[in-house]
């Protein structure tokens, strides 16, 4: 590492220049404002996971005094850490905002959709069905989620108004131009746009900005005991919903989770990082990327993420 | 530590995506897993040879065309800053994807392969990062290994396009000799260039001074979204939601706000519920005014003693976006400026500019990628600054009115 010139003559950076972290804050406040401004019946989509809570709190942030202006809409796969689900329905309580779920396994049902079965089986494709029906059920305009850029090679072309049409279909060749701030959500019945306000996030500035703002997560995002699956080298959760494998080996390890997604498809990594500091201090020294880490579904082949995007996707 | 999001243009194979590949690798920023896709992608191709331009490259179309079609966003870190990368490509019938990633940098790099000089494209993505007022320009002469890493081939070429530059309005040009492929003054100054005593592109990317970029001086608020919560104890709260967009605010400021021209007092500045002294460039902020007027998303809060332009007539550069219909004089949009938006009709296209040349020309309609001078008449009147003056004041969007699609680029004049 060099030490730079200002530095070394003992001159310190210029005191005016703003911090990263208000850039992005006041850019994404700046997002969800206009999305309350632009649309008559946005959602914001709430999973449990640090990328969502992030989202309520910038929401928060950004109509206080006021309440949110609208719902936090949670696509419940069945396959949820209770950890996750428990710390959606406290937050929505103590905030005072309105929390719709669905569930997958409903939709399952409703539509006689044949799940994946097997080694690897994921509900995650499922999803996207529950998700359109939800926002067929509401007529949401606008569905606010917390993808980031940084996450993976299709998202890193996607808008921050990421335009749908009447099917939810995202296509990466008809984007619309997104000009300097002047963020366009004109659309027809039917059609909805998804914004991400924290499109130009990375995984670390997110740590970053929960322990300044003090945000309390889930306690899966920290370090604990836990009995897993160990399984192709992955550490998966230890739960009825993950179809056994002869080859599984059942251990128990102190870990944490970097995202909590579908159990089905989200590792743990071995940790000791009980704190945020901690495991800010884990993740920069890592060399290995979120996704690739402890996503399963991405992997199977290379363009994953941008196919189920194409078909409704978040 | 703060953000600078920047620009890299270049015709195909100039070395754009080695460029960036390359900064990301000798600033660590690229982390194991996606080196290990990388090298898996690398051997199903021909050479083998790891390469580092995959890691910009998105979308699967442009992976089976090898070509880069979109913009794409990239994010890496040195200890001294965060940096956005926008790659958007540089072939002509991309234009538009250009102009879009341009109007939200703080700097450009464009790229020149040393082997064939200014080119055509050279001069079109100078004249685009002008156009857009990108503050700081970075010509980076690539492929130098290639020219014998010669001084002269260097020296002929800076002059060049220094004389190409003189015709633009590019405030701080930098230009730089660099292999992205060895890697030579890009992080580290290059032993085979020891005649080139300049800063290196990443150092120049560190310490451009963005904040003396930004305009201090004209008060300028666009009202997203008026907080009203309601309650009991908050029952007359109305608290204006909304962006510094240049200038400061602070508690006791006279104020305007426009169009209705009303005036006022800042009563009180708050940031997530709770009050703040001053606010500028860029926050995110809620204003409060002393006096009960009615106020909506679409209008500005400005400077009493400072006012920007109000007016139903603008002319203003505006780059075509739409593949499907052309721009013509008669034609209807809605016009975006701020959060402002209002109909407009086309009174007339002055001129059409030749991108690759700067000449002027008549034109009777705008395709795909023209630019030209317009004349639009609108509806409501519009709060403006000149575009060159104040860039988030003096940037707007047309919009198709039945397929809502973002069709145009606006620099007001
Ligand atoms: N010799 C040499 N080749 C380079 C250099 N930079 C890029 N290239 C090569 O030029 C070709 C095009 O580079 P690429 O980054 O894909 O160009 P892009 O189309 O501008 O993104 C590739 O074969 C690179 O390996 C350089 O500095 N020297």
């Amino acid at each position: 590492m060099s030490i730079s010139v200002k530095e070394a003559s003992g001159i310190t950076t210029d005191r005016s220049a703003p911090d990263y972290l208000d850039q992005l804050e006041a850019e994404a406040i700046y997002i969800m404002r206009e999305v309350a401004g632009q649309f008559e019946r946005p959602a914001l989509l709430f999973s449990g996971g640090k990328d969502s809570i992030t989202l309520v709190h910038l929401a928060q942030k950004a109509f206080a005094p006021g309440k949110i202006p609208f719902p936090l809409v949670h696509v419940d796969t069945g396959h949820n850490f209770i950890e996750a689900i428990e710390y959606r329905d406290e937050l929505a309580e103590k905030i005072g905002a309105k929390l719709v779920v669905r569930y997958v396994e409903d939709t399952i049902k409703a539509k006689g959709l044949k799940e994946q079965t097997g080694k690897n089986a994921s509900r995650n494709w499922l999803q996207t069905f529950t998700l359109l029906d939800t926002i067929e059920e509401f007529e949401f305009d606008a569905c606010i989620g917390g993808a980031r850029r940084d996450e993976e090679k299709a998202r890193a072309k996607e808008r921050i108004f990421s335009f749908r049409d009447e099917f939810g279909q995202w296509d990466p060749k008809r984007q619309r131009p997104e000009l300097w701030n002047l963020f366009n959500g004109r659309i027809q019945k039917g059609e909805n746009v998804r914004v991400f306000p924290i499109s130009n996030w990375t995984e670390l500035d997110v740590w970053a900005y929960l322990k300044r703002e003090g945000i309390t997560l889930p306690s899966i995002y920290f370090s604990h005991e836990r009995e897993l699956i160990l399984r192709d080298g992955k550490l998966l959760n230890n739960t009825p919903v993950i179809e056994a494998d002869p080859e599984d080996r059942i251990v128990t390890r102190q870990v944490r989770f970097r995202t909590v997604g579908d159990m089905t498809c989200t590792a743990a990594v071995e940790s000791s990082a009980a704190t945020l500091d901690e495991v800010i201090a884990e993740i920069t020294i890592s060399r290995i990327s979120e996704r690739g880490e402890t996503r399963i579904d991405d992997q199977q082949t290379e363009a994953a993420m941008e196919d189920r995007k194409k078909g409704g996707y978040f | 530590m703060d953000l600078l999001r920047f620009i890299t243009a270049g015709s195909v194979d100039d070395g754009k995506s080695t460029l960036i590949g390359r900064l990301l690798y000798d600033t660590k920023n690229i982390l194991a897993d996606q080196m290990e896709a990388i090298e898996r992608a690398s051997k199903t191709r021909n050479s083998g040879e790891i390469d580092l331009a995959l890691l910009t490259d998105g979308l699967r179309s442009e992976r089976e065309q090898g070509i880069t079609i979109d913009v794409a966003y990239k994010y890496f870190q040195t200890p001294n800053r965060k940096f956005i990368s926008i790659d958007a490509p540089g072939h002509i019938q991309y234009t538009r994807n250009m102009v879009t990633g341009a109007s939200n940098a703080d700097l450009a790099i464009i790229l020149v392969d040393a082997r064939h000089g200014v080119v055509e494209q050279t001069r079109r993505h100078s004249l685009i990062a002008s156009m857009l007022g990108i503050p700081h320009v970075i010509v980076a002469i690539n492929k130098m290994d290639l020219v014998g890493n010669s001084q002269d081939a260097f020296l002929e070429i800076a002059k060049s396009y220094t004389e190409l530059a003189e015709k633009l309005s590019i405030k701080d040009l930098t230009i730089i000799p660099v292999s992205a492929l060895n890697g030579d003054n890009i992080v580290e100054r290059s032993p085979n260039m020891g005649w080139y005593t300049g800063e290196t592109l990443l150092s120049v990317l560190e310490t451009v001074n963005v904040l003396k970029d930004q305009n201090q001086e004209d008060g300028r608020f666009a009202v997203q979204y008026v907080i009203r919560p309601q309650t009991e104890e908050l029952h007359d709260y109305r608290g204006y939601a909304g962006r510094v967009q240049s200038g400061t605010f602070k508690k006791g400021d006279l104020v305007k706000v426009l169009p209705s021209e009303q005036e006022s007092k800042i009563a009180k500045i708050e940031f997530g519920g709770n009050e703040i002294e001053e606010a500028s460039v860029l926050e995110s902020v809620t204003i409060l005014l002393e006096d009960d007027i009615d106020i909506s998303r679409g209008d500005s809060i400005v400077s009493l003693t400072n006012s920007p332009i109000v007016s139903q007539d603008i002319e203003a550069l505006v780059c075509w976006m739409d593949d499907r219909k052309t721009l013509k004089p008669g034609n209807k949009y809605v016009l975006q400026h701020g959060t402002a938006r209002s109909r407009c009709s086309v009174r007339d296209i002055e001129y059409q500019i030749d991108i690759n040349s700067y000449e002027k020309l008549d034109s009777e309609s705008l395709k795909l990628n023209d630019v030209a001078r317009i004349v639009l008449r609108t509806a409501q009147p519009i709060a403006y600054d000149p575009y060159q003056k104040n860039r988030a004041n003096g940037a707007a969007i047309l919009i198709d009115e039945t397929s809502n699609v973002t069709v145009g680029a606006c620099m007001i004049e």
